[in-house]
């Protein structure tokens, strides 16, 4: 029993990061209708950031995190304004084309800057255990948990609350409506942008500092999975990639205690497909028919 | 078979016999070393590869991702098959055995899928991206765990089969049939279904039908190109058909144009090629190619070629046109 | 339309061709001696490969400094494999066409070596790999050779070492599935840690992407054993210890060869560890000292065991050309089988397999941030 629940912890670590990094695949996914392959790179990015912060500059632990977030916002702004906005009228296929090598040219920018070898990332949280009973949570665990819920419940209530948040709805339900009720939408697509990037450059820190190393390809697997998230929670569904994110984190680190290590990045790909397959608007997502 | 067919089939009759014989005089006279002759092999294997990718991407327009997973089964199902022939000590000219690895492995291949192809062509578009994705992954893991394989440590003690002379040929075989396709009943229908599926599917089309055809077909040259691949490099290892490999072969297809099969050949050439000569530069090619994938999708998003082909014997005419042209100016005469 | 593609098709290996052309005038005859090098100097392994390459290229500059091979130059040529067997394969054909390279120094990794080997034998190419542990590296290949000791060998003295120096009854492994170092040196810690009278208590395993090891660490702290064996690379290893350190786990890790480097960046969580390595850099031996040295002047850092293995095949490579006293390949291979030589990884001598007959295994133990020598462990 408790070594479930201690699983259970575990798989709640993974889950929160994913959950994270999920919602800005979800935001974009919402707004443009885009799979914006390149937001793992946005997160690994991130992770680099707070490295360099904590390393070179020694800023305090919210400084780095603000610090990270906040150029990987302007970052994810950028990239949106010079690689997708081209497109936003050209086929799908052509902008998911560009996403891909837009997450190519970021892996490899990095690994030409920063060098293939991983870094380690400092301990920027305090470390403590604290014990339950038998069970034991690291303050690093109890802090990426908090900070990911803290972070999920702001955005919510940004999405309901403000106006930027009315308009992002507005625009991703119906663009052409929204313009003309006089809705910016190309600032509303920027804002989504900076706020998804924000979110997945925190999704990053939490994750190298979790597993305590950075290095180019970190964005790949848990940008997948993050994207396997948002697809079952219901792609385009803000609580959708977040109970999504629970969920993958969760199966994966169940697969790993109780069945199978090898085969556990399979029964989460082997997921994706049959929901795909059976319900391709995800757990939270109505059924719409196609439409002639 | 109008005059004009007749003169193209027969110039490109001629272009490759030609072109097999500067490449066997080379070959010969060891002007050409093994390390070119490695390059040609594999740069036939990948023209293989980009053709097929080419029947999902370009003539049915879908995006598949995971081509890497088909050429390891493909890959996979040869060498096996053909280590156990091999075994089995019945005394089989190279050729003969060869060419039943890669009917095996392109058959297995195609067998895969056409039941991956089944239930997932349903979905559209990016979703169907990742769905590939995510079956070529299973298909590494697997190959990964799987013990009579090798597991992680790859299969080995795959005889070489596959020479210079052989892997010419097959892939001349496989780019007429490819093209025949193209052109057949079959593959103006499932370029139909790309055009507009709801209408396609109005004009009495199976579309369903002919996308599982597309993709079992696609899947089966795929297969075929693994199996080359396994019987060039008599070893195979479950990392390198990971997603980064399906992705290159996506990129040199839209390079060459998604529905261009010529597109595809020269991409495949150049892109094979280019990263040989440029070994001191290896660091940077990966960051040249994303470049120009998003810089060609912002400008020219239908790839070098587009979805037109190159054709010699078109290439020819112009060449004497501009000069008939010439000739005309000088005679003061327009037409 | 077919008659198109075919065009092109004709069109552009015709340019193919004259790009064939080009590049083959330079292999030519001259008075330096030239020796392949192949390893992943790029990509997730490229530590091993540029470490081996580092060593090697100091080995011939001092070889060089001392006159060369009979007054002929060395010149090392180097090729990144990209720890790919397309790019290893492509590699060693230039080395040999291009460049026309007498002996191979490489691959370093098993996997690119393996898929280099049939070529290799047909070409009866005199091959020493620093570095690549599979065992089938030198099978039925009698001219290839290598300088490290093999996976089993190096399992077993680890498993030695637990059983009787540590005394410990029971032993968990952490495999990396995916990855057949590991895979070959924990299935031979399995064996000899039981035939010393051991108990495996468990054994768990992670994909070679995994980063989240807390699923299989919980379930290795609730078995508590003695010792856990981790035979991995030092960036997998890493944050495996770390992770075991902050759940709080006290059994004692031991690693193989892969651990060295592991005191750079996780000095901390490695503290008090053991692992099985090449060398020692503690070690008195004055032959270590001056290669230290020497890698010190030359790179400015303290060499691993892979830069020291490459060190070695290269001085093990010219004695035996020396020997030869001929670039003829068969001659080589005569000469390399011959071998006896005391080099930084101990002393190199080669079985009829190819590989290094009774050589030591040595036992360092990470304190402070410092690799010490702590013992020496010959199998028999």
């Amino acid at each position: 029993m408790n070594l479930f629940l201690q699983q259970l912890i575990n798989g709640l670590n993974v889950g929160s990061i994913y959950a994270l990094i999920a919602i800005g695949y979800t935001m974009v996914y919402g707004i443009i209708k885009l799979i914006n392959f390149a937001h793992g790179e946005i997160m690994m990015f991130g992770a680099y950031f707070a490295f360099i912060a904590a390393t070179s500059f020694h800023l305090p632990v919210w400084a780095v995190l603000l610090s990270s977030m906040v150029i990987m916002a302007i970052i994810g702004v950028t990239i949106e304004f010079i690689a997708y906005r081209p497109l936003r009228n050209a086929p799908r296929l052509s902008a998911l084309i560009t996403a891909i090598g837009v997450s190519l040219f970021l892996q490899n920018l990095a690994l030409l800057i920063f060098k293939p070898d991983p870094k380690v990332m400092p301990k920027i949280f305090p470390e403590t255990i604290y014990k339950l009973g038998e069970i034991e949570i690291s303050s690093t665990t109890l802090i990426t948990i908090g900070l990911s819920i803290f972070f999920m419940v702001l955005l919510d209530l940004y999405i309901r609350k403000t106006k930027q948040g009315r308009a992002m709805r507005a625009v991703s339900e119906d663009k052409d409506a929204a313009i003309l009720m006089g809705i910016n939408v190309n600032r509303t697509i920027s804002l989504t942008f900076a706020v998804g990037s924000a979110l997945g450059a925190l999704g990053g820190v939490l994750y190298s500092v979790a597993y305590i190393q950075v290095y180019p390809t970190m964005g790949v697997m848990p940008g997948l999975k993050a994207f396997i998230a948002a697809v079952l929670g219901g792609i385009g569904i803000i609580p959708g990639a977040m109970l999504g994110g629970f969920i993958i984190g969760m199966v994966e680190t169940m697969t790993k205690a109780y069945l199978s290590t090898t085969w556990a990045d399979a029964i989460v790909f082997g997921i994706l497909i049959v929901v795909l397959l059976f319900k391709p608007t995800g757990i939270l997502g109505k059924n719409t028919r196609e439409k002639v | 078979m109008d005059h004009n067919k007749k003169k193209s089939y027969l110039i490109n009759a001629i272009a490759i016999v030609a072109l097999y014989l500067v490449f066997f005089v080379l070959i010969q006279t060891k002007t050409m070393n093994n390390y070119f002759v490695g390059i040609a092999i594999m740069t036939c294997i990948m023209i293989i590869m980009a053709m097929s990718l080419n029947i999902v991407a370009g003539f049915l327009g879908e995006m598949a991702l995971g081509h890497a997973g088909f050429m390891a089964i493909g890959a996979y199902s040869s060498a096996s098959f053909s280590i156990a022939l091999v075994d089995s000590g019945l005394p089989l000219p190279h050729l003969v055995i060869l060419i039943l690895a890669m009917i095996v492995g392109g058959i297995v291949a195609g067998i895969f899928g056409f039941l991956i192809g089944t239930p997932t062509l349903r979905l559209r578009g990016d979703y169907l991206g990742i769905v590939t994705i995510g079956f070529s992954e299973i298909i590494r893991i697997f190959f990964i765990n799987f013990g009579p394989t090798g597991g992680a440590a790859g299969l080995k003690g795959i005889t070489r089969l596959v020479n210079f002379n052989n892997v010419y040929w097959i892939t001349i075989l496989v780019a007429v049939l490819i093209f025949t396709l193209g052109r057949s009943k079959q593959g103006r229908a499932i370029i139909s279904i790309r055009e507009d599926e709801i209408a396609s599917e109005a004009a009495g089309i199976p579309t369903t039908r002919y996308k599982v055809l597309a993709f079992s077909l696609a899947a089966f040259f795929a297969g075929i190109g693994g199996a080359l691949y396994a019987h060039y490099q008599s070893f195979l290892e479950p990392s390198k058909f990971g997603f980064m490999f399906s992705i290159e072969m996506f990129v040199i297809v839209v390079l060459g144009g998604l529905g261009s099969l010529t597109g595809s050949i020269i991409s495949a050439i150049v892109l094979t090629i280019l990263p040989e000569m440029l070994r001191g530069f290896s660091e940077y090619r990966l960051l040249v190619y994303s470049l120009v994938l998003i810089i060609m999708m912002i400008f020219r998003p239908q790839g070098i070629f587009g979805r037109s082909e190159f054709s010699l014997t078109a290439f020819i005419e112009s060449l004497i046109q501009r000069k008939n042209v010439k000739n005309s100016i000088g005679g003061g005469e327009a037409s | 339309m077919k008659k198109k593609v075919v065009s092109v098709l004709s069109v552009v290996m015709l340019i193919a061709s004259v790009f064939a052309f080009a590049g083959c005038s330079s292999s030519a005859k001259s008075d330096v001696i030239k020796l392949g090098f192949i390893g992943p100097m790029t990509g997730d392994a490229a530590i091993y490969g540029s470490s081996a390459d580092a060593g090697a290229k100091l080995a011939v500059k001092e070889i060089n400094a001392a006159g060369g091979i009979d007054g002929k130059n060395i010149e090392l040529i180097g090729y990144d494999s990209k720890a790919d067997q397309t790019e290893a394969i492509n590699a060693y054909n230039r080395l040999r066409d291009q460049d026309g390279v007498v002996a191979v120094i490489g691959g370093t990794l098993s996997g690119e070596t393996l898929a280099m080997k049939d070529i290799m034998v047909k070409d009866n190419m005199p091959v020493l790999s620093p570095t690549a542990t599979a065992v089938e590296v030198t099978q039925d290949a009698p001219n290839i050779f290598r300088a490290c000791f093999l996976d089993d060998y190096q399992g077993q003295a680890a498993a030695n070492f637990a059983a009787t120096t540590l005394g410990a009854k029971t032993a968990a492994l952490l495999i990396g599935t995916g990855n057949p170092y590991s895979e070959g040196v924990s299935a031979a810690f399995k064996t000899a840690f039981t035939a010393k009278g051991g108990t495996i208590a468990g054994s768990e395993s992670y994909g070679t992407a995994d980063k989240d090891f807390s699923a299989q660490l919980t379930k290795i702290k609730e078995m508590n054993p003695d010792v856990v064996f981790v035979p991995d690379y030092v960036q997998t290893v890493g944050p495996i210890l770390q992770k075991a350190k902050e759940m709080g786990i006290t059994a004692k890790f031991i690693g193989a060869d892969g651990w060295d480097g592991v005191q750079v960046e996780y000095a901390d969580a490695a503290q008090g560890n053991y692992f099985t390595n090449h060398y020692a850099a503690d070690s008195p031996s004055p032959t270590v000292q001056n290669f230290i040295k020497a890698y010190q002047t030359e790179y400015n850092k303290v060499p691993n065991s892979f830069a020291a293995l490459g060190y070695d095949a290269v001085y093990a490579m010219v004695d035996a050309i020396k020997a030869a006293g001929s670039t003829d390949s068969a001659d080589i291979i005569k000469a390399l089988n011959a071998t006896n030589y005391a080099g930084v990884t101990g002393n190199l001598k080669f079985d009829e397999q190819g590989n290094p007959k009774d050589k030591e295994v040595t036992i360092i133990k990470i304190d402070g941030g410092q690799l010490k020598y702590d013992s020496t462990v010959v199998n028999n």
